[in-house]
């Protein structure tokens, strides 16, 4: 780390106001933020959603959704330019020259009718006068510079022929083309694997010393700010609560939301096991596999196979949480499907109680759904829009013939249950925030009176501290009425907060499956080692652990 | 729902096509009041030009065109709007169990679609009504029956993408019937993109309705638009009345109607509502 106090900012940011259209909740995106950046510097940006921390990177880009979002006051000065008053040619010029930016989803971001090598020349035939061949010479430099895997390759190959790791290597090495001197990185790996974030935050660190680049950060997460910051702005509600160096922030921080932040973090001491009493079973999965086929028209043709799951044995306990763990494409998410009958396996049984779920016939299958419900990952997908919050939470107890006075006065309790007004019964699901929609997915599944809960990412799509409510929720549920969960999620902290038992999952087989305690103290296979070691920010979260 | 009507009736192309819409239902229901009588009367004389005693004029046999077009805009709106509403239930009926269901319904459905949709919709709507002998009913069923399956598609595509989403996988698992998540689940949220289609296909019912009746292939004993230019093309240069109103009456429906259309579109699809603000 350059001592950055003593150099002079590169990107000064003062008293900066976004305004946002007339009738909003809020007048201002951006109120009043003062920044420096200074080189060789990384200042992580944390907030929750709605903080304002991507409208800041999109007002130093010049690139405010306008005309009713725009930057009402302040000052952006670039190397002592300010760049509010700038051109949009001016602006132009230095976009991708002196500030570059990095985003989310690398597959949105590229163009998917243009080859990687052909992207990333392109910036340099619009801010260079490089002949053809030295900006071929330059590009395959920089593919390797971002160690992708033979840069020759890679040049010509389109967005969809790499994977997520790879396209956001091409997105760094596009931006680090022209060697700027200011990068925004815009949640840069919110969108990836675990393991795959653990390279790339590697990645962008690598290039930010090696070229002394000021990199402003962007990110949601506590324990990538961990892994990768100098300095970190904590903001809220568009202003900033906290501004100070990482290991200050981190292990001392003042203000009460960062402290909140910070604790809501899921640590990685796994919950204390359950007493190990050998308890009956609930549910049995046995063989479970599952052939996804692709392509083939009406005559056949080309088919792809993937096998998504194959093989999968589980046993689940009364009152006992499975938490299946893995990444994207592991098949944790098919396996759920394949459980709750969503999907139909290729071979394999699901006994509920002894009893075949899988050989009912579909009359037999509706009777039988109601002991086994799921909580979905999406809170914005998972209620249908057109009806009220109390008749989603009614409808599968109107189907299964409880008569509607009773029904009405459960989805009462169960509203009580998940911690929600009782008046939220007659509002639509628009009107709720995600936290809450997902506490109405839980009503729902719940009101079946189910002895079985798949949870299929149900917080991954939340807020940090809204995350820690529904966990807390969910586990608070499961030991009130004795159900037995399984826990589907890519996060190992998560999985330790609430699972009794760990199953890792990887290309559709289980690889590792134990008590968490175990799991967690001695992973057997290498890749649930490759896992924890990918947890971005490890020691710290260890450290904070030994702090409390 | 009145956020909804203020929204679309902000746009002003669309409360000029309600106008003109609202006219042409008014001059079909007060028809029997202003022109009472058979249309197919000889009420003077022939090809008479415009005058305060024949608005429009008369034909080549004495008809009077006024009211002609009066009683031609009820032949022309109800079978533009029955025939439109036949074919938007077949198509949402259709197109929604095949993208349900998908698989192999899916491949009949949609192969049996693509059967209607390669033979040219005119042509086949002239033979539809040539072999059920020309009557109200037949041009009905003709006009439903080749306009079918745009909606089919485009239903078709809808539940493609709704029936992916969480909401619908967890009415599955609260056990409800697969016919329940179709209508009263998925339905209900694909009914916008099925409303502006209906709504345009109505212009374009009228006009199929007006090209059958010039070739003489309308309803004998129904007045209507496209029969009047028909039996008025031989004389367009000696009594240009006969055929020019009720080719203004046509032009003015199809346009309003497909006005109201748009404007329902902008309405009700979200994503352009911004650029109306």
């Amino acid at each position: 780390m350059g001592d950055a106090t003593k150099t002079s900012p590169i990107l000064e940011i003062r008293d900066l106001h976004v305004s946002l259209p007339a009738g909003g909740d809020r007048r201002h995106a951006i109120a009043g933020v003062s920044l420096d950046l200074h080189e060789d510097e990384i200042l992580c940006i944390v907030g929750e959603s709605g903080s304002g921390k991507s409208m800041m990177a999109r007002a130093i880009m010049g690139l405010l959704p306008g005309p009713q979002v725009f930057a009402s006051g302040g000052e952006i000065r670039f190397e002592g330019e300010a760049l509010l008053a700038a051109s949009e040619a001016r602006l132009r010029a230095l976009r991708g020259s002196r500030i570059a930016m990095i985003f989310q989803e690398p597959m949105t971001a590229l163009n998917p009718l243009m080859t990687i090598g052909e992207q990333i020349d392109e910036v340099l035939r619009i801010h260079t006068d490089m002949d053809r061949a030295a900006r071929r010479r330059r590009v395959v430099d920089i593919l390797g510079d971002v160690h992708l895997p033979e840069p020759e390759t890679i040049l010509s190959a389109y967005p969809h022929q790499l994977s997520g790791g790879q396209r956001q290597r091409a997105m760094i090495a596009m931006a680090l083309i022209l060697e700027p001197r200011v990068i925004i990185a815009d949640e840069p790996t919110t969108a990836l694997d675990v393991t795959t974030q653990a390279q790339i935050l590697q990645l962008i660190k690598e290039v930010q010393r090696n070229r002394q680049t000021g990199v402003i950060f962007i990110t949601h997460d506590f324990s990538v700010v961990a892994e990768i910051a100098d300095r970190v702005a904590v903001m809220q509600g568009g202003s900033l609560v906290e501004l100070g160096q990482a290991a200050d922030i981190l292990d001392r921080p003042q203000q009460p939301y960062t402290k909140a932040l910070i604790a809501a973090v899921p640590s990685l001491v796994p919950r204390p096991a359950t007493a190990a009493v050998r308890r009956d079973e609930v549910l049995q999965a046995i063989g479970l596999s599952k052939t996804f086929t692709s392509g083939g028209g009406l005559f056949g043709g080309n088919k792809r196979e993937v096998k998504a799951v194959q093989n999968v044995d589980l046993t689940l306990r009364r009152g006992e949480t499975i938490g299946i763990v893995g990444e994207s494409g592991s098949g944790k998410s098919t396996l759920a499907r394949l459980v709750i009958r969503l999907i139909e396996a290729d071979r394999g049984e699901v006994l509920l109680h002894g009893v075949d779920f899988l050989k009912l016939n579909a009359r037999q299958v509706r009777s039988q759904r109601k002991r086994i419900q799921m909580v979905f990952q999406d809170p914005f997908a998972s209620l249908n829009p057109r009806y009220k919050v109390g008749h989603i939470i009614a409808e599968g107890m109107l189907l299964q013939g409880t008569p509607k006075a009773d029904a009405t006065r459960q989805v009462n309790e169960l509203l009580d249950l998940v911690g929600l007004d009782r008046k939220s019964a007659e509002r639509f699901p628009h009107e709720f925030s995600g936290g809450q929609r997902q506490r109405i997915g839980i009503a729902r599944a719940l009101a079946l009176d189910p002895e079985i809960l798949v949870a299929d990412e149900a917080v991954s799509a939340l807020d940090v501290s809204v995350q820690a409510q529904v966990l807390r929720l969910l586990a608070d549920i499961r030991d009130r009425l004795n159900l037995s969960m399984l826990f589907i999620t890519h996060d190992l902290c998560v999985a330790a907060q609430v699972c009794d038992h760990i199953v890792v999952m990887r290309r559709g087989e289980i690889v590792e499956n134990g008590p968490t305690a175990e799991v967690f103290a001695a992973p057997k296979h290498d890749y649930t080692r490759a896992l924890f070691n990918s947890i971005p920010g490890r020691s710290w979260i260890a450290h904070k652990e030994s702090l409390l | 729902m009145t956020a909804f009507f203020a929204r679309f009736l902000r746009n002003r192309s669309a409360a000029v096509g309600v106008l003109l819409l609202l006219g042409v239902l008014l001059l079909a229901i007060l028809a029997p009041i202003l022109f009472p009588g058979d249309p197919f009367r000889l009420a003077g004389p022939t090809m008479e030009p415009p005058s305060p005693d024949f608005l429009f004029g008369t034909d080549t046999l004495g008809r009077d065109v006024a009211a002609a077009i009066a009683h031609g805009a009820v032949t022309s709106l109800m079978i533009g709007f029955v025939a439109s509403l036949v074919a938007v239930l077949c198509g949402t009926v259709l197109g929604a169990v095949a993208g349900y269901f998908g698989g192999r319904i899916d491949d009949l459905l949609m192969r049996i679609t693509e059967i209607f949709q390669t033979i040219p919709s005119f042509i086949f709507a002239i033979l539809l009504v040539a072999i059920l002998s020309p009557s109200v009913q037949s041009v009905v069923i003709a006009i439903a029956v080749v306009s079918w399956p745009p909606v089919a598609r485009l239903v078709r595509g809808e539940f493609l993408s709704m029936k992916s989403r969480e909401f619908v996988q967890a009415a599955r698992t609260l056990g409800m019937s697969d016919g329940r998540i179709i209508f009263m689940q998925i339905l209900p949220n694909c009914l916008s993109p099925i409303i502006v289609a209906g709504s345009l296909m109505v212009a374009t019912a009228i006009l199929l309705e007006s090209g059958l009746a010039f070739l003489g292939l309308g309803d004998p004993n129904v007045m209507s638009w496209g029969f009047m230019i028909g039996a008025g093309r031989s004389v367009l240069r000696s009594a240009w009345w006969v055929c020019t109103f009720p080719g203004i009456a046509i032009l003015l429906t199809v346009l309003a109607i497909n006005l109201v259309g748009e404007g329902l579109n902008d309405a009700l699809n979200p994503r352009l509502r911004e650029r109306s603000a």
